[in-house]
């Protein structure tokens, strides 16, 4: 990624040896993810982050060839689904948002009720990126083409991608979106995988770059730097959910011992290995997130508004949590270099700084 | 001392928390969000809008103090939305800014900054706290135009002890050399005066966009009964008004009383809203039990000096004669009360004497 940044000048648009240059870069990036994705160099399109890969899923295929699709999708999606979902709402696209189960998951046969003959795309994430629950997507795929043979099946596979096993064919999907920044790579620069075959209106319209599908200058850099990121990501994932897992269980045995009524949210069965979501009976999470952070607890709880104020999850909301509970529910992240000592220390702080708490 | 500073993202509370900064104190930043739309978006217009938020954030950034947005809709649309419509549709004036400093700012985000390990609790109001031997007093602030104390009446001797309003001794124009001195870009920012939540547009179409009653017609008679015109919605009116009465009497009129239950708005000459006298409920002393009976000095609205008048204090209530008439005084207002640049507590008007 670096001699692009530092000497990367070039279009890769262009038709002079600079530009070629650039142009061989891109492209060998777009073999190296595709190949790790499970797919042909030319369904993979770059975009400017997982957002808009979300976006040009959504209503890329709902207002394909000028019709007025129908889409489905969860009420857990990430706000870029969703929001796609209600923009293309608005313009006429018939949309129904199916809930999920107290764990947040979204059950096949839900799917193959709200799927019919408009339905032209069925989008639910691979793994949540508050809860970290990761969907039955292969499953929820064939109930959804099981309804109507001709749908397109998206995931936002954004949370999953650096520690599940993440290939088109494994998930059965037609499109899946990544944000690199997700996996180590740099940030503003993702990806929407979109099976040979699937017509999308595009988003972004311009000199026609991605084969039309998405117009703008490439982003070598960005480019360069998740495909690196990525091949990285593949080769560490069994390391990284080894030595994640073991941390995150340190983490949450000692947690459990602290707060003997601590609740889980996320199925212990099916839930990414980086996340720990759970509620902290009668501690308003407002004030543990900001003792935490000045205690060198990095913490969440969902979602940040634009003026930074925490705000009930839509997520937990639809998992049928109170909004009352949902304001003593924090997310714990864990990244690559996490080792079994820092899950056990953040315990230890966490339990130090919130024990008056409760 | 650690110290929790509320910043609106306006010049004031920036100064107030420089200042803290400056004294030494262990200083966070907060920004309350108050108010959202319906689908929950931050306001454009108003107070609790994003640039708001955003200013405060680049100016605790600037002092290098850890910043924080928290959560406060809900205490806010319960205690203090909520009570302002219906306050309205009783055909009350209410004071929301009162409200919010009771119900949200020196309740809530005081417990919440006990919660945060903040011994203090700091603001950007004009007022002074001072200890004294018998116990914590509450001053005007220094700056006679821009004297807030009006709105904090119901702070108490618990509340004082944990509040500071470091810019209480300073006065506007202070307040901003000292915002340029520092280079605080809140520093020539413009002042806000409307009712945060009420945005653009003023507080009558905000009820309607809230609540239909707001629109329930009824009548306009003068002091005799005798029916001058209709109206649509006693939440249009205060007592006092003189415009945009909706009937044309040849001499100028006002109102002079409001009756929710019946929907009907008296209208009367400048002489009839003049009253001897104001009784006051859910009253609150600074020093915790009642002063003694006597002289004390009475502001019944914010924008208005305060007038002489003689205090009586009866447990929850107590009267205020004045010691001229007054006009306007509208129930639903704070009544406060005051001896020289003491605040000596306050209450909501219930009703003018006559």
């Amino acid at each position: 990624m670096e001699p692009y940044a530092r000497d990367g000048f070039a279009n890769s648009s262009g038709s002079h040896s600079e530009a070629r240059r650039a142009k061989n870069a891109l492209e060998e990036a777009r073999e190296q993810i595709a190949h790790l994705l499970g797919a042909h160099p030319l369904e993979i399109v770059f975009t400017g982050g997982g957002t808009e890969a979300d976006n040009l899923a959504i209503a890329g295929a709902a207002l394909a060839g000028g019709e007025r699709g129908g889409v489905v999708t969860s009420a857990v999606e990430h706000e870029a689904v969703l929001e796609s979902a209600r923009f293309v709402s608005r313009l006429g696209c018939p949309v129904r948002v199916v809930g999920v189960d107290r764990w947040g998951l979204v059950d096949p046969a839900a799917i193959s009720e709200a799927v019919d003959e408009r339905t032209v795309v069925v989008s639910v994430m691979t793994a949540n990126n508050e809860t970290g629950v990761i969907e039955p997507i292969a499953k929820l795929a064939d109930a959804a083409r099981a309804a109507n043979p001709s749908v397109a099946v998206h995931t936002d596979a954004v949370q999953a991608f650096i520690s599940e096993e993440v290939t088109v064919d494994l998930l059965r999907v037609d499109m899946m979106s990544l944000a690199a920044h997700k996996f180590g790579g740099p940030k503003g620069v993702g990806l929407l995988y979109v099976r040979e075959g699937v017509q999308l209106e595009p988003v972004l319209h311009g000199g026609g770059q991605e084969l039309g599908r998405r117009s703008g200058t490439h982003n070598v850099m960005g480019a360069v730097g998740m495909a690196a990121a990525a091949q990285a990501t593949v080769e560490d994932r069994r390391r990284f959910v080894e030595t994640v897992g073991a941390a995150r269980e340190g983490f949450e045995t000692r947690l459990r011992k602290a707060f003997p009524d601590l609740e889980f949210n996320a199925p212990v069965d099916a839930r990414l290995v980086q996340h720990t979501h759970v509620r902290f009976p009668g501690i308003r999470n407002e004030t543990a997130l900001v003792r935490l952070d000045q205690a060198g607890v990095a913490a969440s709880a969902a979602s940040a508004c634009q003026s930074g104020a925490a705000t009930v999850s839509h997520v937990l909301t639809a998992m049928g949590i109170s909004a009352d509970d949902a304001r003593q529910c924090l997310r714990f992240s864990f990244g690559w270099p996490t080792r079994v000592a820092d899950g056990e220390m953040a315990a230890a702080l966490i339990e130090t700084t919130l024990e008056d708490l409760r | 001392m650690k110290t929790l500073v509320a910043m609106s993202g306006g010049v004031d509370s920036s100064v107030a928390a420089a200042l803290m900064v400056e004294a030494g104190h262990d200083v966070i930043g907060a920004t309350l969000k108050l108010w959202q739309g319906p689908d929950g978006e931050a306001p454009t217009a108003g107070c609790c809008t994003v640039s708001d938020a955003e200013d405060a954030r680049r100016v605790a950034a600037q002092l290098e103090i850890p910043y924080y947005v928290f959560d406060y809709t809900d205490d806010f649309r319960t205690g203090v939305v909520d009570p302002f419509i219906d306050s309205y549709l009783s055909g009350r004036t209410p004071n929301p800014c009162v409200e919010c400093n009771r119900t949200v700012k020196f309740s809530r985000l005081l417990d919440q900054a006990a919660d945060l390990g903040c011994d203090l609790l700091v603001t950007g109001h004009y007022a002074r706290v001072r200890q004294e031997a018998t116990g914590w007093k509450l001053l005007r602030g220094i700056d006679p135009h821009k004297d807030q104390s009006y709105v904090l009446y119901m702070l108490g001797q618990t509340e004082l002890a944990r509040v500071r309003f470091p810019i209480g001794d300073m006065t506007k124009a202070e307040t901003r050399s000292i915002a340029e001195q520092l280079g605080l870009r809140t520093a020539t920012k413009k002042e806000s005066q409307d009712i945060c939540f009420v945005g653009v547009g003023d507080y009558r179409s905000f009820l309607d966009s809230q609540t239909d009653e707001a629109r329930r017609s009824g009548i306009i008679v003068d002091r005799d009964g005798v029916r001058l015109g209709s109206h649509d919605g006693v939440a249009r009116f205060t007592v006092g008004q003189r415009k945009g009465l909706g009937v044309s009497l040849g001499e100028a009129r006002y109102v002079t009383s409001i009756d929710s239950t019946s929907a009907t708005v008296v209208l009367g000459k400048r002489e009839d809203l003049l009253a001897s006298g104001a009784h006051l409920g859910r009253v609150s002393w600074v020093a915790g039990p009642p002063p003694r009976p006597g002289r004390v000095e009475v502001k019944i609205r914010y924008n208005c000096p305060s007038v002489p008048a003689l205090l009586d204090p009866d447990g929850p209530t107590c009267t205020l004669l004045f010691e001229e008439p007054q006009a306007s005084v509208a129930p639903g207002q704070a009544g406060v009360i005051y001896r020289g640049e003491e605040l000596l507590g306050g209450g909501t008007i219930l009703s003018a004497a006559q």
